[in-house]
């Protein structure tokens, strides 16, 4: 019956969830969905990750190659980002080109001349696809271990060795919290892919493990007064706690071993 | 309190006679032409049963459009399609076309407000209008109102901002750079007050169009 009622009313389903403050899932509106990470899943990459937010899986593979530095900045190495929706993960992508949806996640994704290959495959697409990637390239970036590289004098070429390798230094450590707003008045977090298609606005805001902001992107939609964007500031400041409390562990973890 | 210094703003409104409106909108060196067409036609592939499809199209001054402008056209679709009364028109198209004239810093802003005027123009119904600020933070945290090029290379953080017409709400926001939670609060607020003053441009421009001459 109710699975009848959901699919002839989608709205009108989730409205009687947000009045009583929970989700069809069982979870309260600022509430994560469970997040699990593992490190170093590819063993062949330089880096690597896979996060899932319930069912929302991406996979991250970071392969480290030498290059020629860009023009305007010599000193630095820099990234390729690239974001993967096959139809794998969900009906609504279709073989070809990257859709926009794709090309969008790579543009939101920043020493040595390195440059890293970020490859971001979502294997499962359960909304809230952004948080997701930003929590697998970092946990990734965190894992990519270097082999050290000498320049020899005679040749000039870069003899690499492989036995000794070091972790990359990583400056900043961002957390990406979504937010969906649905009949203009509910903020839910961490929205699934139904929550996403119903919502009238949707919010990413990314900080780093000062409480500063990164990013902040809201395209249209509902919107919002300067005090609801700061109690979503506010919520995201706090997960960034938690998914770096999780990071830490894992890592350690993968070290111990 | 900095004052919000916003460089000389101008538009030109049915500039095109093709189009179903047009606008060329200038903040100090950068400028964009936005034609609009619809409600429209549509494929029967991209028809949506109970609202218009809107569609933004942004052409860079050279080349073909890349990743970062659909990037910037999936902010600016949103944008419009939250402003717009879509359900007037089910199963119709709205192609917003915004061609870069010359680029000279605040980019998005203007695209935004570009598009406004030439929705306007097209006499779409809309619920509010909108427009697009621009800030940048420098590194002692002087805040810069709609930016030149050279200033948003030189800054730490930029933000841009679409508020909206009724309630100065906040309707979209694209950012780069790091800035603290209250550097936020005080960049929306001076977007909202230099929104007010192209608020007032938007007014006197149509009233100019539409008083007699």
């Amino acid at each position: 019956m109710a699975a009848g009622y959901k699919t002839v009313e989608p709205l009108e389903y989730y409205r009687k969830f947000l009045k009583q403050s929970c989700r069809p899932d069982g979870r309260g509106l600022s509430e994560f969905r469970i997040t699990t990470i593992n490190v170093g899943s590819i063993t062949t990459a330089d880096g690597s990750a896979l996060v899932k937010l319930g069912n929302c899986t991406v996979i991250c593979g970071i392969k480290a190659e030498f290059a020629n530095p860009a023009a305007d900045a010599p000193d630095k190495g820099y990234i390729v980002p690239n974001v993967d929706l096959t139809p794998l993960c969900s009906s609504r992508f279709r073989p070809g080109p990257p859709g926009e949806e794709a090309q969008v996640a790579s543009q939101f994704i920043a020493d040595l001349t390195w440059v890293l290959y970020c490859d971001l495959i979502c294997l499962d697409y359960d909304g809230n696809l952004l948080d997701a990637c930003v929590c697998a390239l970092v946990a990734a970036l965190r894992n990519v271990q270097l082999p050290s590289v000498k320049i020899s004098e005679d040749t000039g070429l870069a003899q690499v060795d492989l036995s000794t390798k070091s972790p990359l230094k990583i400056l900043k450590k961002p957390v990406s919290t979504s937010f969906a707003v649905l009949d203009d008045t509910y903020i839910v977090v961490d929205p699934t892919d139904e929550e996403e298609s119903l919502a009238t606005g949707l919010l990413t805001v990314v900080t780093d493990e000062d409480g500063k902001l990164c990013t902040i992107r809201k395209p249209g939609g509902s919107s919002l007064s300067a005090e609801r964007l700061q109690e979503c500031i506010s919520r995201a400041v706090s997960r960034h706690k938690e998914v770096q409390a999780l990071l830490d562990e894992v890592l350690l973890s993968v070290k111990t071993l | 309190m900095e004052e919000p210094g916003l460089r000389e703003i101008g538009c030109e409104q049915s500039p095109l006679s093709r189009p179903d409106g047009s606008a060329t909108f200038m903040q100090g060196d950068t400028s964009v032409l936005a034609g609009v067409y619809g409600p429209a036609e549509i494929k029967f592939s991209r028809e949506i049963y109970d609202k218009s499809t809107v569609e933004v199209m942004v052409r860079p001054k050279v080349g073909l459009p890349a990743i970062q402008e659909k990037n910037q056209e999936q902010l600016i679709r949103e944008t419009c399609e939250s402003v717009i009364l879509g359900t007037l028109h089910p199963r119709t198209s709205i192609t917003i076309v915004l061609q870069v004239i010359n680029d000279g810093g605040s980019l998005l802003a203007c695209f935004l407000n570009a598009a406004c005027m030439g929705m306007m123009d097209a006499g779409l119904p809309m619920r509010a209008m909108f427009c697009g600020v621009t800030c940048v933070l420098d590194s002692d945290g002087q805040l810069t109102i709609d930016p030149t090029t050279k200033e948003q290379k030189e800054s730490r953080a930029v933000l841009t901002f679409a508020i909206e017409s009724t309630e100065k709400r906040i309707l979209t926001i694209s950012s780069r750079g790091v800035y603290s939670t209250a550097e936020l609060q005080r960049c929306i607020a001076a977007a909202q007050l230099s929104a007010q003053k192209i608020f007032h441009f938007y007014r006197d421009s149509a009233k100019r169009r539409y008083s007699k001459s």
